[in-house]
């Protein structure tokens, strides 16, 4: 069993009437990048906030490297890097000046060597004199990264990093996030709006809503269940639709363009309908069974 | 060592934000100016006070010196500096608040007690700076300008003539007490910084409370005479005390121990705010 790394236990939050956090809880364990999934105001925030002892839960529990955060909140603090909801800096400061006035009280502080070479590994290299003022949204996400990363944390917390990147600039974190998984070894806490991003990205992951956690495991695990969409690629298509009719008269579909269907069908139908469809001379060119984690958040937070 | 880092830090931000330099600026301006009606108008200015004197005494030597136009530029502007205080150390932590480095900052390992004394510590060492660029201005450049002499100060007992050696050290005296009020106005602003997340919010809220305790010390109304002595703005002026012959020794104390009382009451109650707020910003 690998060492478990973040621990939360019941946490709960309110805020006057607000109940932002509601019994949540999950696990995190080494080497995991791991999840951290819901909709606006389900209460990720909140939730990464104490993790990060920024609010105090009224009630419930977070231990992190084994420790709880309420008693050892500074030796913990050293061992995580974060970015919280986006990255803040000194506008009137440099991006070299930045991350060396957030180094000196990281524990570990940073040569001016270190610095610059962060500044390079995350793309700012020739930009370490610039103010962080005329920076663009991608080059602040960078220095959110850079000043995460700075200290060689063990534990890397990222609250939507890649929230206003371009494409490329996207492609870049997600690459990243792997490097460090992979190449280092690190625990990575990962929230984002982009599913997608999860699925490709996340080994594990907790899905919450309205303040509750509602499903916890392996994303694989989660996308592989017995329910998929298919999606069909066909001609002719008429004869395909009244064929998909005669095969089960309760199908249901939506029509992707004007040469595709797809339909909710369970895995085991799925080679009876395609020799059905081939006895009744339907030329098949494509035949794609998929379960995104979007479909599958949307029905686990729409229960 | 994270706690002097942290000071570090803060003292590198205040010098890096263009506003920190506006309240020197001003100092050199208003100084500036009035160092050159005086140059210019300042004997009439003089004769004026001393003319309901010159039937008893008889002035000579250089009466319009240095030493007297520093009192003068100290009279008229330490009711000012606040303000340039204010503006700067106001905004030390709601600053921060209302920029989100208060959530970067607050992540990192350093104690929040720590981290909100580095602000107290930093927002002293430029109310310091302020109080010396002050002395430099109008004592130095006083001295440079209209010449040395004995001081002659008209206060609420009537003329005091203070001898030329005698002067300094009470120009150090009235400093370090103008300090100790300075600071407990930037100890006022870094509290009330800690209640809000909007930057210009404790500086408006700053003056409004030195403007309204001055308006209660200056009233002559007996339901305020009780708290009147314990109001820090009325030991404000507690530096011109030193300028008296004989130094009113137990007026200075009371003064330090109340502006020290504040500063004491208002850290502590910062530092608990502080170390109990959600950060959400």
């Amino acid at each position: 069993m690998p060492e478990k790394i973040i621990e939360v236990r019941q946490l709960s939050k309110k805020f006057g009437s607000f109940q932002a956090v509601s019994d949540v809880s999950f696990s995190v364990y080494k080497g995991d990048v791991f999840g951290f999934l819901g909709p606006n105001g389900a209460g990720k925030s909140t939730s990464i906030r104490c993790l990060n002892s920024l609010i105090k839960p009224d009630s419930g529990t977070v231990e992190i490297f084994g420790e709880s955060i309420t008693t050892h909140r500074e030796s913990i603090l050293g061992r995580i890097g974060s970015i919280i909801e986006k990255p803040d800096f000194y506008k009137y400061l440099s991006a070299y000046r930045n991350l060396e006035i957030f180094s000196r009280i990281s524990g570990k502080p940073s040569s001016k060597q270190e610095i610059y070479k962060m500044l390079d590994f995350v793309g700012l290299g020739g930009r370490e004199k610039d103010k962080f003022a005329g920076f663009s949204h991608g080059m602040k996400q960078r220095l959110g990264i850079a000043q995460t990363l700075l200290h060689n944390p063990d534990l890397i917390i990222l609250d939507e990093p890649t929230t206003g990147l371009d494409p490329q600039g996207i492609i870049d974190i997600r690459n990243l996030i792997l490097r460090l998984k992979n190449e280092q070894n690190k625990t990575v806490l990962l929230s984002s709006h982009n599913l997608a991003e999860i699925e490709l990205i996340c080994n594990r992951m907790v899905i919450i809503n309205k303040g509750l956690s509602i499903v916890e495991g392996n994303v694989s695990d989660l996308m592989n269940g017995e329910n998929l969409i298919l999606r069909l690629e066909a001609s002719p298509m008429p004869a395909a639709k009244n064929a998909l009719l005669a095969w089960k008269p309760s199908l249901i579909w939506d029509n992707v363009g004007d040469s595709s269907v797809q339909f909710p069908i369970e895995k085991s139908e799925i080679p009876a309908l395609t020799k059905f469809l081939i006895e009744q001379n339907i030329e098949i060119y494509s035949l794609e069974a998929k379960r995104t984690l979007e479909d599958y958040f949307i029905k686990i937070v729409n229960q | 060592m994270i706690l002097i880092n942290s000071i570090y830090n803060e003292i590198i931000k205040i010098a890096l934000k263009p506003r920190s330099y506006l309240g020197l600026a001003a100092i050199t301006v208003l100084v500036g100016v009035i160092q050159f009606a005086l140059k210019a108008d300042g004997m009439s200015i003089i004769s004026f006070v001393t003319s309901s004197f010159e039937q008893t005494l008889t002035f000579e030597g250089n009466v319009l010196n240095g030493n007297l136009v520093a009192f003068i530029i100290l009279q008229m502007l330490l009711v000012q500096i606040p303000l340039l205080v204010a503006l700067v150390t106001g905004d030390l932590v709601s600053g921060e608040a209302a920029m989100g480095t208060i959530r970067m900052l607050a992540t990192k390992p350093i104690s929040r007690v720590q981290l909100l004394l580095s602000k107290f510590i930093a927002g002293g060492i430029y109310t310091l700076i302020v109080i010396l660029w002050m002395g430099v201005m109008s004592v130095v450049v006083g001295k440079l300008l209209f010449g040395t002499g004995d001081m002659m100060v008209l206060n609420s007992d009537g003329l005091v003539i203070l001898q030329e050696a005698d002067v300094n050290w009470r120009y150090l005296g009235g400093f370090a007490v103008a300090f100790l009020a300075l600071f407990t106005v930037s100890s006022l602003s870094i509290c009330l910084s800690c209640f809000t997340d909007n930057s210009i919010g404790p500086i408006v809220a700053t003056m409004s409370v030195i403007l309204l305790f001055t308006i209660i010390g200056t009233l002559d109304v007996r339901v305020f005479d009780p708290i009147k002595p314990y109001l820090f703005t009325t030991h404000m002026a507690a530096w011109r005390s030193f300028f008296e012959d004989p130094l009113p020794l137990s007026a200075i104390w009371r003064s330090v121990g109340v502006l020290v009382a504040h500063n004491v009451v208002l850290i502590s109650v910062s530092l608990y705010t502080f170390h109990r707020k959600d950060i959400q910003s």
